[in-house]
């Protein structure tokens, strides 16, 4: 279990980036297929707004990936003593 | 410290905690529940679909801003204490509820008013993202050992009761005034009620007690003097905020707001089905589902809070576009055939003039849309309405839009027949609050343990700031914007009506893969330290 744990990491830490790329494309594809004016301004913003929220949590995704692979999670801490 | 209050008090902890909580939530929800309506107040009437996902973004919003509240005040409550923090949020949030209720609409104020109503909406997020954190850990550090997920489970109701409330409230204000007065100005009733309600819930919070845990660690002189700098700078401990996040609090998120909104909002918007049915659908599927909360709650003392959470995931997963394929299946009447019909209306025709020959006519709202025509083109637009009454005791209207040219020589353009308002037969009706029950049981099993088991993750002076970030992240950002991004895929070329469903599909299957493997189904005994 320890090893899969570890070596998940490495998907975690791709997975980032990856769907980072995924939804920049989905912006750059739906933004630029909208009708110019109102329509393109919403567009826009409803993706600037994913693209902000999601990237962090996508950054957050790779350190938890970057801990898995380096084992920090192969033993869970039991109280709060350990923390 | 050996921690074991009295029933009677832990009942009255509960009851403080949770009656506050739940108007929370029902502040928090009447603006999604009345998303379509605030949608055709605050944008301008030609909006169309694009005032709705405009009103779902302002709706998201909200939720965006939640692990900011949860960060400003969470480290307010390790800090200062949990009662004086979660009091201050309940009257923010209480206050920016009853002034949306105030806003003036589009046509008074222009784009101010959805600016406005943004602003508030903020802080309401910001509030809420106080209140959760506040008030799970304060229930967790009142109670005893063992009983730890079964007292909690109570405030994890709070969520779906407040949504219960909120619908309840709109139905029975809809129905006193009807549906004309409600969509004028009746809609601000629920909004302007929870200032009642915050009163009622501040003077029963203001006779409440510090946490004992919080307070012995304040006289012993422990509390944290930087929880934001304790929670996530140091690796031990942000470790866990990521694992409560991607192995938990995310997947609950999407599961929580699939059930309970988008649920909802599918069937309204895309299945068309009557405004008060839709509601009362997921009323009775809540009222149903909703003892579970403390049912799995109490269980997860007993076996653990991991399997309970990730199996409710599991069959999210699995089940969620058959259950929609469903929703979609009995409500498609497009293939009624003659012997079925009971009764077919009068047609009510409407003739409206179109402004311009380049005017993009919403043909969901087209007589609303043509209202705004400044300069007739000659051409105009005939609405037909007739409402068809079928044998098993359901109904709705066809709308039929025809284009007729003042250019005699070209043909009539026929837009499809739409099918609204549709009223479903008894038998149907009992399937969707099955399917809704279904959907709000998944619910139960990942929303009714997980205060325990964020709690449980965490040490006392630090444990409201770093609960409360993974929980606000998995429910206001990836939950929260389930509605949003799920119309908005729908809304993409080529996608089907089901297409929405890959968010929270996809979101949850992740959750469950990392909860299995990285999370640990101990419970940890001792939340005083």
């Amino acid at each position: 279990m320890k090893a899969l744990k570890r070596t998940l990491g490495i998907v975690w830490i791709l997975l980032g980036p990856l769907s980072t790329i995924f939804m920049f494309w989905q912006a750059w594809d739906k933004i630029s297929s909208a009708a110019a004016g109102i329509d393109q301004t919403n567009t826009a913003l409803q993706w600037g707004i994913i693209l902000l929220i999601f990237i962090p949590i996508a950054a957050g995704l790779v350190i938890f990936g970057k801990y898995a692979l380096a084992g920090e999670f192969d033993d869970l801490p039991t109280n709060s003593e350990e923390l | 410290m050996n921690h074991e209050p009295k029933t009677n008090n832990i009942f009255k902890v509960i009851g403080a905690s949770s009656l506050g909580t739940l108007i929370e939530w029902y502040d928090f929800y009447i603006f999604g529940s009345l998303a379509t309506i605030i949608g055709a107040q605050l944008f301008p009437s030609d909006a169309g679909a694009s005032a709705l996902i405009n009103t779902l973004a302002i709706f998201a919003a909200g939720f965006i801003v939640r692990p900011f509240g949860a960060l400003v005040f969470g480290r307010l409550g390790d800090l200062i204490g949990r009662k004086y923090t979660f009091l201050l949020t309940l009257v923010l949030m209480g206050g920016s509820t009853f002034l949306i209720g105030l806003i003036p609409s589009y046509q008074s104020i222009g784009y101010a008013a959805p600016i406005l109503v943004l602003i508030l909406r903020l802080i309401q997020g910001l509030a809420l993202g106080g209140e959760y954190g506040g008030a799970a850990t304060y229930v967790a550090e009142h109670a005893p050992k063992g009983k730890r997920g079964f007292f909690t489970s109570w405030i994890q109701t709070t969520a779906t009761l407040g949504l219960f409330l909120s619908l309840g409230v709109i139905v029975i204000t809809k129905n006193i005034i009807g549906a004309e007065q409600f969509a004028d100005w009746g809609w601000r009733v629920p909004f302007l009620l929870s200032i009642v309600l915050i009163l009622v819930s501040v003077y029963i919070r203001m006779k409440m007690h510090e946490s004992p845990l919080f307070s012995k660690l304040k006289s012993e002189g422990n509390i944290s003097k930087n929880p934001l700098k304790e929670s996530f700078s140091k690796k031990s401990n942000f470790k866990m905020v990521l694992l409560a996040l991607f192995g938990a609090a995310m997947g609950q998120g999407v599961v929580w707001y699939t059930g309970q909104f988008y649920a909802q909002s599918f069937i309204e918007n895309t299945c068309k089905v009557d405004f008060n049915d839709s509601r009362y659908i997921l009323l009775w599927g809540i009222a149903f589902a909703t003892p579970f909360f403390v049912i799995f709650g109490a269980w997860s003392d007993k076996i653990g809070r991991k399997w309970i959470m990730l199996t409710g995931m599991l069959l999210g997963v699995i089940c969620y576009r058959p259950i929609y394929q469903e929703f979609l299946n009995r409500t498609d009447v497009s293939n009624v055939t003659p012997s079925e019909i009971k009764e077919v209306s009068a047609p009510i025709i409407l003739r409206t003039a179109i402004h311009d020959a380049t005017h993009t006519v919403d043909l969901h709202n087209a007589s609303t849309a043509v209202r705004t025509a400044k300069h007739e083109s000659g051409d105009s637009l005939v609405t037909t309405t007739t409402m068809v009454s079928l044998l098993d005791g359901s109904s709705f209207h066809k709308v039929q839009v025809d284009t007729l040219y003042a250019d005699a020589s070209k043909a009539i353009g026929h837009a499809p027949v739409l099918y609204k308002d549709k009223k479903l037969a008894s038998n149907d009706f009992w399937v969707f609050v099955g399917l809704i029950f279904f959907q709000v049981l998944l619910v139960t099993m990942v929303y009714g343990p997980i205060a325990a088991f964020l709690v449980e993750l965490f040490p006392t002076k630090i444990r409201y700031t770093s609960m409360s970030l993974p929980y606000h992240i998995g429910n206001g950002v990836f939950g929260g914007l389930v509605p949003f991004v799920a119309t908005l895929i729908a809304s993409f070329k080529g996608s089907t009506p089901l297409s929405g469903l890959w968010y929270p599909i996809g979101i949850a299957a992740l959750c469950f893969v990392i909860g299995t493997i990285y999370l640990s189904n101990k419970r940890d005994e001792n939340v005083n330290d």
